[in-house]
């Protein structure tokens, strides 16, 4: 059976700044969004004060005051690295780790004997190495690992190590009855609304729900989402994750690659992908999270290289965003080892709208905003990845394998046009888009 | 008044690796391949056991004179390894940062400063100090 944990940090960055600041341990700490506009993260005691989430620095600067708490600025690098430090450490635990936010993982834990004192190990393993406190919830799918983490988080009797395997049937039947549908990972406030008015209002009304009815009425991922609860692992990360927090794109290669160019090309295919994705929502990331892996099974040397990069200036310009991945890339890369999977993480998500110029960066370029929106307009009217990077095409040794996949009709309105048309047999004569820095075999302007 | 300031961070670059009898200077990617790995030493592994868990924190002050740290030193310090009997730890009193020897013996506790001009600090519990790393590394630019 499969069987996954999901690890998260408590109050991350909070967490971060108490590790260099020992003399606030105990003491209520916040820490504010870029510009010092919002209330982006509250250690437990803040939360216990009654500072709100999420609102203006000057609504609660005097609650501040009056309870002493501490206020930072929030400093993306720190964080970025604590990130770093701590995805390393987790990957040591599993074959299979999937970083799904920056301070939150899956691990996969199947044919563990003990998942349960495993999962304490890795608690106590993070807070002896980094000092950093977290939550792990364990169960046989991934839905289920997330709603046993937050499990973990809000009934402190788990000590901050939950698996469901722990309960009898009953007992995790009354746990999801005391769940809103709500906390159900992929569930949003909308749906959620949605949901009650189908009386569905609790996790276990969700997992005893119609399935395929579901599907008629929202989505396949609704429906998916049931049968993870009833404990069949069948959704993956880029399906649930939220856009408005974290934007995924990662992959397995068809075979090993153990030279750079392929890599890179997969990164960059990936930042496009993402980029693309941040921009149809009008968000900027300001922080990427970029890893590669070698494959655990059968490979002498596992290696899951992982770095996070702030960028100074948030952005959703895909050649900003490329720079600052492949520069992170570099830094992962190891000679001689086979790879067999790379991805991106965009996280720092924030509205384009609101977004603040830094007074010393250099103003962007209102000419590559056009560039921007010009290729996804062209994207979609020519066929997804007509215009790419240039560097996506030095190597094509990444991609997967899916010779025989068929068109993603229900998601690509641009391929469901194209299966009206003449099948074409040769790859469209995609325009490139040169990445500046160029690769020298792929000189051909 | 704290004796060390946090330096940050531990750039994760690429293992470096100096030839340790001097023919000039090598540096570049060691790779499994290479058979005369034995003569070249890799500083960020011979520093730090697990990089992951390693800090760099700046020495402020004398206190640690007589175990060679001096002012200035830059020190690695593990989070994850146990603090023994004797171990040079990075640990916080009352809320700040201190460079100390640490002496754990038959249920007495204190910090020992290598330096007569300063006092050993006798912490009143095991819950009043806060062992943040042990020491594993001592770097010195002359």
């Amino acid at each position: 059976m499969s069987r996954f944990a999901l690890v998260d940090g408590n109050s991350f960055y909070t967490s971060c700044e108490r590790v260099f600041r020992p003399d606030l341990i105990g003491k209520p700490i916040i820490v504010l969004s870029n510009n010092d506009g919002c209330v982006v993260a509250r250690s437990a005691e803040a939360k216990a004060i009654g500072i709100p989430a999420f609102l203006p620095y000057y609504q609660v600067r005097s609650l501040c005051r009056k309870h002493r708490v501490a206020v930072f600025s929030s400093n993306y690098t720190l964080y970025g690295d604590m990130s770093r430090r701590m995805m390393n450490i987790l990957a040591r635990f599993a074959p299979q780790q999937d970083i799904y936010s920056i301070d939150e993982c899956f691990l996969d834990l199947s044919g563990m004997v003990t998942p349960l004192a495993h999962g304490r190990h890795i608690r106590q393993t993070l807070l002896d190495k980094l000092g950093l406190p977290s939550c792990v919830g364990i169960g046989p799918s991934k839905t289920l690992a997330k709603l046993a983490n937050h499990v973990a988080k809000q009934q402190a009797q788990w000590q901050g190590v939950f698996d469901w395997a722990d309960l009898t049937p009953a007992e995790a039947e009354r746990l999801l009855a005391s769940m809103d549908v709500r906390e159900v990972w992929g569930v949003g406030r909308r749906l959620a609304e949605k949901l009650h008015q189908l009386r569905i209002r609790s996790a276990l009304d969700l997992q005893r729900a119609d399935a395929r009815q579901l599907k008629h009425h929202f989505n396949v991922v609704l429906e998916r989402t049931v049968a993870e609860l009833n404990g069949v692992s069948c959704l993956a990360l880029d399906d649930v994750a939220s856009s408005k927090q974290h934007i995924i794109s990662s992959r397995s290669f068809s075979r090993q690659v153990s030279s750079l160019p392929p890599l890179s090309a997969s990164i960059a295919h990936h930042i496009a992908r993402a980029a693309e994705k941040l921009r149809a929502q009008g968000s900027t990331a300001a922080m990427i999270g970029v890893s590669i892996q070698t494959n655990a099974f059968g490979s002498a040397t596992p290696y899951h290289g992982y770095t996070c990069i702030p960028l100074l200036q948030a952005s959703d310009d895909t050649l900003s965003l490329n720079q600052a991945a492949q520069a992170g890339l570099r830094q992962l890369f190891q000679p001689g080892l086979r790879y067999h999977k790379a991805g991106v993480v965009l996280m720092e998500i924030g509205d384009k709208a609101i977004q603040q110029q830094d007074m010393f960066a250099p103003a962007p370029d209102p000419r590559r905003a056009r560039l921007m929106s010009t290729i996804d307009q062209l994207n979609r009217r020519l066929g997804k990845g007509s215009i790419r990077l240039a560097v996506e095409d030095i190597s094509q040794d990444w991609q997967m394998r899916q010779a025989m996949r068929s068109p993603c009709y229900s998601t690509d309105p641009q391929q469901a046009i194209m299966a009206n048309r003449q099948a074409h047999t040769s790859a469209p004569t995609g325009y490139r888009l040169y990445w500046p820095r160029r690769q020298p075999d792929s000189g051909n302007e | 008044m704290s004796d060390i300031t946090l330096c940050g961070r531990i750039a994760p670059s690429p293992p470096c690796s100096l030839p340790l009898a001097g023919m000039g200077i090598r540096a570049g990617f060691p790779s499994p391949a290479d058979d005369y790995l034995d003569s070249s030493i890799d500083l960020n592994g011979y520093l730090m056991s697990d990089p992951d868990a390693c800090f760099v924190v700046r020495v402020q002050g004398d206190s640690m004179s007589g175990a060679g740290i001096m002012e200035g030193d830059l020190l690695i310090v593990d989070k994850g390894r146990p603090a023994l009997h004797g171990d040079i730890v990075v640990a916080v009193v009352d809320g700040d940062f201190t460079v100390k020897r640490l002496h754990r013996r038959h249920g007495r506790l204190a910090l020992l400063p290598e330096n007569p001009a300063y006092p050993v600090l006798v912490p009143q519990s095991e819950q009043e100090l806060l062992i943040w790393g042990v020491v594993c590394g001592c770097v010195r630019r002359y």
